[in-house]
């Protein structure tokens, strides 16, 4: 028997993820992710609640946050500061390579 | 079984204070937490020092691993004493931290199912619930972010069996990975979770992408790139030299005059998308050994004739 492939949906940039979406993916209540919005974590497009939409990519950072706060033990507006930080840190190491010259070639 | 020196790993004495614990978990957690650390081992490390963690934490299991005593060293055959586990209940959180504690097979046969974990059996007639969405992670190459590719996943799944106890049930899923996934992008596989209740609908399950480290490219976003060495007269008088890619080999022009440093970009040779990222090349001057007469005489020849300065700009 021929085994069956799955294809599943990639949650990129285009791709539009409901409040309850994330909240469901993240095993969070809605106001925690609500919350999130707040703190300026997630950034929905959509003027209420019901009709915010969030890209694919917002998934990875809400998950971020929830491992965070769980296992860190970090409030909501240290989490922020902490994802803050961590993606200027991705930001500096990309540009770190661009201005690089050769790293112990 | 390998032992586990639950104390080594924390890197605390066995007569650690309850807050000493606390402040050696936090401190390791920060630095080896899987969204934080670049570590390479960091995931497995995170792991471990949770286990320990979930272990001393809790005064009933910190009593009972020390009666375990202090003779056992890390990675020693072990099995349980066949009095464990008498005299001392766990209350609940065998598997706590939900489902990325993957517990060690030494830390199951201590404080496993069995051990006062035991599950209330759920699920009454006519309660409808949607099954939990599941998490896992799925390694790929950067090859197959190119091209698509089909990956076979293992999934441990938690289920409860007819008398109530908790067993991990194996099953082996075949995905397609769509071309032009990024590192930590989801790939949502809809029904593929827990079942749901009554007539709830099954849960999810979310794949995030890793990129195993490559031992050419290294990938930045949907960018890659590659450090392609260069010999000193190619760089000088400019080349045209076959460079592979992710996609295959390519013909790359290297202008003449070329230092180091330089940055050669092939535009869309990126991760494929919208928009598709970038391939940059970044030339390193590799200097010919001078292992050789032929290859002495030419440099001296080089030193004799060019006059060349390479401190000038500093005044020497």
């Amino acid at each position: 028997m021929k085994e069956k492939i799955v294809t599943g949906i990639l949650l990129d940039e285009q791709f539009e993820l409901t409040l309850n979406d994330i909240s469901q993916a993240c095993s969070g209540s809605t106001e925690w992710v609500i919350e999130l919005v707040a703190e300026g974590v997630l950034e929905p497009v959509g003027r209420d609640q019901v009709r915010w939409r969030f890209p694919g990519t917002s998934l990875q950072r809400a998950r971020a946050a929830m491992h965070l706060q769980t296992d860190l033990g970090i409030n909501l507006a240290g989490v922020a500061l902490a994802l803050d930080m961590l993606d200027e840190i991705d930001a500096l190491r990309a540009r770190l390579r661009r201005f690089e010259t050769s790293e112990g070639a | 079984m390998d032992f586990r020196d639950y104390y080594k790993i924390m890197g605390i004495d066995r007569d650690a204070g309850q807050d000493e614990i606390k402040r050696a978990y936090r401190k390791l957690a920060r630095r080896y937490h899987p969204d934080v650390s670049k570590e390479a081992d960091a995931e497995a490390r995170f792991k471990e020092v949770g286990e320990a963690y979930a272990v001393l934490k809790d005064v009933e299991k910190r009593a009972a691993y020390d009666q375990l005593g202090e003779n056992w060293k890390a990675g020693q055959e072990f099995q349980p004493p066949p009095d464990w586990g008498s005299g001392f209940e766990f209350s609940g959180d065998g598997h706590g931290g939900g489902e990325s504690a993957a517990r060690s097979d030494f830390f199951e046969s201590l404080f496993g199912h069995g051990f006062g974990s035991s599950q209330s059996g759920r699920g009454q007639a006519g309660f409808h619930a949607q099954g939990q969405d599941h998490h896992a992670r799925v390694l790929i190459d950067l090859e197959d972010a190119y091209r698509g590719a089909t990956r076979s996943i293992t999934l441990q799944t938690p289920e409860l069996d007819g008398s109530g106890h908790l067993s991990a049930k194996q099953r082996t899923l075949k995905v397609k990975i769509p071309k032009g996934v990024k590192q930590g992008q989801h790939i949502r596989l809809p029904g593929q979770g827990s079942p749901g209740l009554g007539e709830g609908r099954s849960g999810d399950l979310y794949l995030e992408i890793e990129f195993r480290p490559h031992s050419v490219y290294s990938v930045a976003g949907h960018d890659v790139y590659l450090d392609l060495p260069v010999a000193p007269w190619e760089a000088a008088l400019g080349a045209t030299v076959k460079v592979p890619t992710p996609d295959g080999l390519v013909d790359l022009k290297i202008p003449q005059g070329t230092g180091s440093g330089r940055k050669l970009r092939l535009k869309k040779r990126g991760i494929p998308g919208r928009p598709p990222g970038d391939l940059y090349v970044v030339p390193q001057i590799t200097l010919p050994p001078a292992d050789s007469d032929v290859a002495r005489e030419l440099y001296l020849k080089m030193e004799h004739e060019l006059a060349y300065n390479p401190r000038s700009e500093l005044g020497v």
